[in-house]
């Protein structure tokens, strides 16, 4: 039993937050951010390089090999600074490939994935607050070897960046994950008030692939990929709810009111002390979540809905703190505090919001 | 990062099941000298003061097993393995830290073997949350102190045999925290007197103590002149972890969702209501959240790496269980979950409403959630103190 992170994985953070520091600090989110294509080529390719993008990869397509657990500091540590890089999306979607496709289109995908030299995206569910098999609404008709899609993915992250994006649709013979071209498909910006998590929408009407670009999934297989995405988004607003809870706190010490630093107050500290507490709540229990994934995957959907259970709630009300106990201030679109709150919103509903996921502990823990 | 228990670990987690499973005979069959019988063994298998240092008799147990011993303690629901709760946890480490050799030979020995009861002399009336500013007052006179002086809300005050006194020697101080000196005093020494006090669950496990010309020899003061305050907050930050705590907060969720499964709201099944799955859901998720905690502090410990008083985020989370749990009991099992013990239509024998007049232990008792948030904001946040 340790629940530590190692020295290569503490080594991963610093290079991840130096990286932001330097290349992509708040101002250069902000300039990305406000692109119609909101996304930076040069970056990707220096986070290719640094390995971040084939963590999870085997080595003999080209990644590292590691685990989960590593994505994770990543992903956090990235999220400190609300990085737009769809790096979350891009893991899902290579573990999506890992974990359900053929021999043959491992070797077609994964390296490209791994060298960044292909972005891609994964989109599942179709209806709003919806997780279940019947929530993949998006069809998909075989004739010989030429598959026709129909329907649309209303909400897919990262997908004006993606070069191609695994797509859930009802086949013939069950689910299954449609590889797609962005060129071969319509895809219109849905923007939110998140603009660090760009969102568009998929028209695949009419879309034509071949049965090799079709990934047969199981309904197990549906919640496995929606729980890792519950592990990369909650990881998210580990490093996303500490970047605010300091630039809160640091805040506290530094603005005087009545002659005294606010911190000094109990409406303030108390507010800043429950901050903390919950934060390290939904901290440690993303981490055993982000380790079943891997190392304990029968334990995995409990874990999952634990920590994006408590951090939905939480991390929405860090959001709101971060900006409230910061006055006007706070609420200045310059500021950067109103970013993390509007990602606290992304990241509520995101895989499953906290009634989603208190029922689903409820059920699973016999009730 | 590995949640799988080593070999080692695992090994030892046998050997403690395997002795609980000898040893702990089920409560019906116990008899009276049961309890002795079980102090006895656990003491002679090293586990009492398991993390103690050899030399003072205990084991030199890692911070790992030490866990896992109590993890499993708790699961079985055994009694505790020594009877001095206040000298294992605190008194103890604060000899073998502080104390003289004198004191070591004499107090470390009865502590382990349960022979003496230790209670805590910290609180005095108008001295709670503010610790630092008690004013009972211990003057050198010759080869001894006199104390004079009160102290309050003292846990077993009325059953035990020694107090850890923290007294003022110097009033003359720029800052409270100098000027205190912390004493071992026998509870029937001349001039101290205990009056115990009802709680609002009935019981007397606590008292008022007066101290009126208490002589205590110089031998018995522990650590220098003015050093109580150091000694004091050592003892405190010999927090316990709190692997034992979740074991005993899971039973309680375990027994809880019983209850919902048997109980009815407005004629239908409880465990269907969505606002029931979900408040019993936010239950077992602190829980689980104060497990994963608690075992990341663990971890931190285990490396060397200074603990700043994260603890206090554990202990916030325990006391907000503590109210909320036996609250939705009592709430889900309307007039009847009112019934104490005895009740003819009492829950569960009482134990909800019971515990519902009983958090104050948990949720008062070693410093309020204000003081948690205060100790967090300051000591974690670097936020400046009120
Ligand atoms: C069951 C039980 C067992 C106990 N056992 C022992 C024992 O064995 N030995 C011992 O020495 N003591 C013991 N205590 C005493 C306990 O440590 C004190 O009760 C506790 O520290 C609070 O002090 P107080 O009761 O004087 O309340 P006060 O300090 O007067 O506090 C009253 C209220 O004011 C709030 N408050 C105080 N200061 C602040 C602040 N700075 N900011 C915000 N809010 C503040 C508190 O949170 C509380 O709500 C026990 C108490 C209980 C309930």
């Amino acid at each position: 039993m340790n629940f530590g992170f190692t020295e290569e994985q503490n080594l991963l953070k610093e290079q991840v937050q130096r990286f932001m520091k330097e290349a992509c600090p708040m101002t250069r989110v902000r300039e990305i951010t406000a692109n119609e294509t909101p996304f930076d080529q040069a970056l990707w390719q220096q986070a290719a390089e640094l390995g971040w993008l084939g963590l999870t990869i085997p080595e003999n397509y080209g990644g590292l090999g590691l685990k989960w657990i590593d994505l994770i500091v990543v992903l956090e540590a990235a999220a400190e600074g609300l990085c737009p890089l769809p790096i979350a999306s891009h893991a899902l979607a290579s573990t999506a490939i890992l974990h359900c496709a053929s021999q043959d289109q491992k070797s077609r995908w994964l390296p490209a994935m791994a060298s960044g030299e292909a972005v891609v995206t994964i989109g599942l569910y179709d209806e709003a607050n919806w997780i279940a098999a019947e929530a993949v609404t998006a069809k998909a008709t075989v004739d010989g070897d030429t598959v026709t899609l129909h329907g649309k993915k209303p909400f897919v992250n990262d997908a004006l960046a993606a070069d191609y994006m695994l797509l859930a649709v009802q086949g013939p013979n069950g689910l299954a994950l449609a590889a797609v071209g962005s060129d071969q498909v319509k895809v219109t910006a849905q923007p939110t008030i998140d603009s660090t998590k760009p969102m568009a929408r998929v028209d695949i009407d009419g879309v034509q692939i071949t049965t090799a670009d079709l990934l047969a999934i199981s309904p197990e297989q549906l919640a496995f990929l929606t729980d890792c995405g519950g592990v990369a988004t909650t990881a998210e607003m580990v490093g996303a709810g500490a970047a605010i809870l300091e630039m809160t706190s640091g805040y506290a010490k530094d603005r005087i009111q009545f002659g005294k630093p606010i911190g000094q107050y109990q409406g303030v500290k108390h507010r800043l002390a429950d901050m903390f507490v919950d934060l390290e709540s939904y901290r440690s229990l993303c981490y055993f979540a982000a380790w079943a994934v891997d190392d304990s995957p029968q334990e995995l959907a409990k874990a999952v809905s634990m920590a994006k259970g408590y951090a939905s709630d939480a991390f929405a009300q860090i959001g709101i703190d971060g900006v409230g106990l910061h006055g006007a201030i706070g609420f200045t679109a310059d500021y950067d505090a109103q970013l993390y709150l509007k990602r606290s919103k992304w990241a509520r509903p995101m895989y499953g919001d906290s009634d989603y996921h208190m029922d689903r502990i409820a059920t699973l823990g016999g009730l | 990062m590995d949640f799988d228990y080593t070999p080692q670990e695992q090994s030892f987690r046998e050997e403690v099941r395997g002795f609980i499973a000898e040893h702990l005979p089920p409560k019906e069959q116990r008899d009276k000298n049961f309890l002795a019988t079980w102090l006895e063994k656990v003491r002679a298998k090293g586990w009492v003061g398991f993390a103690w240092p050899k030399e003072f008799g205990g084991s030199d147990g890692g911070l790992m097993e030490q866990a896992i011993l109590k993890e499993e303690m708790s699961l079985a629901k055994a009694p505790p393995l020594g009877t001095s709760m206040m000298g294992l946890a605190w008194v103890g480490p604060g000899i073998m830290e502080y104390g003289t050799e004198e004191q070591k030979q004499k107090f470390i020995p009865d502590i382990l073997d349960s022979k003496v009861t230790w209670c805590t002399g910290y609180s005095e009336p108008n001295h709670g949350s503010d610790l630092a500013a008690i004013q009972c007052k211990a003057e050198l006179k010759g080869d001894h102190y006199v104390v004079n002086g009160q102290k309050i809300w003292t846990t077993g005050a009325p059953w035990s045999q020694w107090i850890i006194l923290l007294t003022r020697t110097d009033f003359n101080v720029t800052s409270k925290h100098d000027g205190i000196t912390c004493f071992l005093v026998p509870m029937d020494a001349p001039g101290v007197e205990v009056r115990p006090i009802q709680n609002m669950a009935g019981d007397k496990h606590f008292a008022e103590i007066f101290f009126t010309d208490v002589q205590v020899p110089v031998e018995n003061r522990l650590g220098a002149e003015g050093e109580g305050w150091k000694v004091t907050v050592s003892a405190l930050a010999n927090e316990r972890s709190s692997i034992g705590e979740v074991t005993q907060l899971q039973a309680k969720l375990d027994d809880l969702k019983t209850l919902v499964k048997n109980s009815k709201r407005q004629g239908k099944p409880a465990a269907d209501d969505p606002n029931v799955r979900r408040t019993v859901a936010k239950f077992e998720v602190k829980i689980a959240a104060m497990k994963y905690n608690g075992l990341r502090y663990l971890t931190k410990q285990i490396k060397g790496e200074p603990l700043t008083s994260e603890t206090s985020v554990n202990k916030l989370h325990r006391a907000s269980l503590e109210i909320e749990m036996d609250d939705f009991a009592i709430e889900l099992s309307g007039q009847a979950g009112l019934q104490l013990k005895g009740g003819e239509e009492a829950v569960d024998g009482g134990t909800w409403s019971k515990g519902a007049l009983n958090w104050p232990n948990v949720v008062i008792g070693g410093g309020t959630p204000n003081i948690q948030r205060n100790i967090i904001a300051e000591r974690i946040l670097g936020q400046p103190k009120d």
